[in-house]
């Protein structure tokens, strides 16, 4: 177990390596850094003096050894639109991001599991054939437009939830959250909601697939040989092996709500890191895409490192295989 | 389907094709027969868009601002000229929709080929090779497919744009299709490799080593033919999650430019209208996407089905 969880970080080091020299080779060649740091009237003998100070004359792989060495230790540059640190922009956007996801994860689970649960159980009853149909529907919605046909309906219709932005925050120490007041909750209910579903029909298949494979087995016929009541052979026997390799899934899902948080924040203007990228794209703000990459592939390679072990823990059999 | 029936026996493909377990399933589901009538009909249309639409929307001769912001013909102020309504610069919608299908089709073609060129290719050599090419290649797959593909599209496409600054105009559609391709090469890749490992120890693989022919000409013509099958179905379904990424990168904005609208850009464009009451401009493109894709998920689900012998 040992070696397989060395070899993982092996693996997930090479990984942020990769993608760390993709961010050098970002800075490398796109504009001069020079350029964006020094106004017009600096002469060229300051501009070379600083080209030296900075290192910028230093050998590339040099070069990209001090980049691993600065942005270890969370020092990313400044943005070029913005003029300010991007350490401290990704910081301030951080507890949105983290509530959207967190919150639609909820969600996508609260919902997605009973009714992955209730299809399984009762295939052919009209509810189940129904979710199953909606689950088809979803996979092929796109998110932007369950936000935007959503605002168009609860926002510009109904006039019922803000469209845009977080509402009010309160500040809890660096955090802020949105979840303390009322304009705070209704302006989350629409992005949480359309960055849950497309999570939701996947846990749902998931689920219902899961469920009717450990239905088949044969120790739940024992259990109805031995006159346990249904529910508790649904739920204390079913459900509990399903959840063992939904919860693996579901780990790897938070990396993509993350990453379909994009998307959601870009549509209701959700002020997270999400749209900070989206914009350093677009004016191509190179130090931010750079940390967004970067922080993007750390968060990726943590969860993946965590499934996998979660996978030794829970699973005893694999335990005894390696 | 028919292509590999041809190869078999040219005379009686056509018949053999309608006697087949495949032309059967198909003409017993009319929901697939609605999918694959609603994709030909898209398609055809959005092809021959400069025949089939009332209107050129990107000829300005024929744009009139008198006509800017109709509503769909059926509602109090509208004109019977435009069925769906007009956007700002007095664009016929219906005409945009038609328009911006054909650029959604193009990209998504466009990057289901490039995506399969590679992930065969990847596949083949990976599967025929073996030893540490095979767990280079096949590692490097694994990475990739913890990430979604859509973040991957979006990442290749903005490291694209910022190393090639000022002229992405142009080069927008081929940097999309690229940045698409390499999200979603992978799933090729694997299917491909584990078939070719199967293909690698049959008899014909060995005798066409035996008389000497070089690796690249029995990859080629030996195996390739003979794994192509389920190649075929991941493209139909990798067609369906191509035009949902470039939709959704054409929306984000960093997709194809405004000059040559997809469907993904119709709607970005449509979306700064929402809050003034003029829905029109949005909803219709957004319908013609969610349309466009759940017919070719649907066909894609059906080949899958019914091309897999485990399922019957």
């Amino acid at each position: 177990m040992l070696f397989f969880i060395a070899r993982r970080l092996a693996q997930s080091i090479l990984v942020m390596l990769t993608v760390a020299l993709i961010a050098f080779t970002l800075f490398q060649y796109v504009g001069d850094p020079i350029n964006n740091m020094v106004d017009q009237d600096t002469t060229l003998a300051e501009r070379e003096r600083l080209r030296q100070e900075l290192g910028l004359n230093d050998p590339p792989p040099v070069q990209f050894w001090h980049f691993v060495q600065r942005v270890s230790h969370g020092d990313f540059g400044v943005s070029y639109r913005l003029k300010k640190p991007v350490a401290g922009l990704i910081a301030e956007r951080f507890p949105a991001t983290m509530e959207l996801s967190l919150i639609s994860a909820i969600l996508a689970l609260g919902i997605g599991i009973p009714m992955g649960v209730y299809t399984a159980l009762h295939r052919d009853r009209l509810p189940a054939r129904l979710f199953m149909t909606l689950s088809l529907v979803g996979i092929s919605l796109p998110t932007f437009l369950i936000g935007i046909f959503l605002i168009l309906l609860f926002g510009v219709q109904l006039r019922w939830l803000p469209t845009f932005g977080r509402g009010e925050v309160v500040h809890i120490g660096w955090w802020s959250t949105g979840l303390l007041t009322k304009s705070g909750l209704q302006s989350l209910l629409m992005p949480a909601f359309t960055l849950a579903v497309f999570q939701m029909t996947l846990i749902v298949r998931l689920v219902r697939a899961e469920m009717l494979e450990v239905l088949r087995t044969d120790y739940i016929k024992f259990a109805r040989a031995r006159g346990l009541k249904t529910r508790a052979i649904h739920f204390g026997h079913a459900l509990k092996n399903t959840l063992v390799p939904v919860i693996t899934i579901i780990g790897l899902q938070v990396g993509s709500i993350i990453a379909f948080a994009i998307i959601t924040e870009s549509v209701f203007q959700w002020p997270g890191m999400g749209l900070l990228f989206i914009q350093a794209i677009s004016e191509v703000d190179i130090p931010v895409m750079a940390a967004y990459l970067l922080l993007i592939a750390l968060v990726f390679v943590i969860i993946n490192l965590i499934v996998d072990i979660l996978y030794f823990v829970i699973d005893p059999r694999l335990r005894v295989n390696k | 389907m028919s292509a590999a029936d041809k190869q078999d026996a040219p005379q009686s493909a056509l018949a053999r094709f309608f006697d087949s377990d495949l032309w059967w399933s198909f003409t017993h589901s009319p929901v697939v027969m609605l999918a694959a009538l609603v994709t030909v009909v898209i398609i055809f249309s959005a092809v021959f868009a400069p025949w089939v639409a009332p209107y050129n929307p990107f000829d300005l001769a024929q744009l009139d601002l008198m006509d800017s912001l109709k509503p769909p013909a059926w509602l109090e102020g509208g004109d019977p000229r435009y069925l769906l309504g007009t956007d700002d610069q007095g664009r016929d919608i219906f005409s945009t929709i038609l328009y911006g299908a054909r650029i959604s089709l193009l990209v998504g073609f466009l990057s289901v080929i490039v995506a399969m060129l590679i992930g065969v290719t990847v596949g083949l050599i990976a599967g025929y090779a073996g030893g540490l090419t095979d767990t280079i290649l096949m590692r490097i797959a694994d990475i990739q497919l913890t990430f979604p593909a859509i973040l991957i599209a979006l990442l290749v496409d903005g490291v694209m744009r910022g190393l090639l600054p000022g002229s992405h105009e142009n080069l927008a559609i081929f940097v999309l299709v690229l940045a698409i391709a390499l999200s979603s090469w992978v799933q090729y890749a694997r299917t491909v490799r584990s078939s070719t490992l199967v293909e690698r120890t049959r008899e014909y693989v060995q005798a066409a080593q035996v008389i000497g022919l070089p690796a690249p000409l029995i990859l080629v013509r030996h195996i390739l033919p003979n794994v192509l099958g389920p190649v075929l179905v991941i493209a139909t379904i990798q067609l369906a999650l191509a035009i949902i990424i470039e939709a959704t990168l054409s929306f984000l904005g960093v997709g194809v430019p405004p000059t040559s609208p997809s469907l993904g850009t119709l709607i970005r464009i449509g979306n700064d209208y929402l809050f003034s009451g003029e829905w029109w401009i949005t909803v219709f493109p957004g319908l013609g996407l969610i349309i466009l894709v759940l017919a070719v998920n649907l066909l894609g689900d059906w080949l899958r089905d019914a091309l897999n012998p485990k399922l019957r």
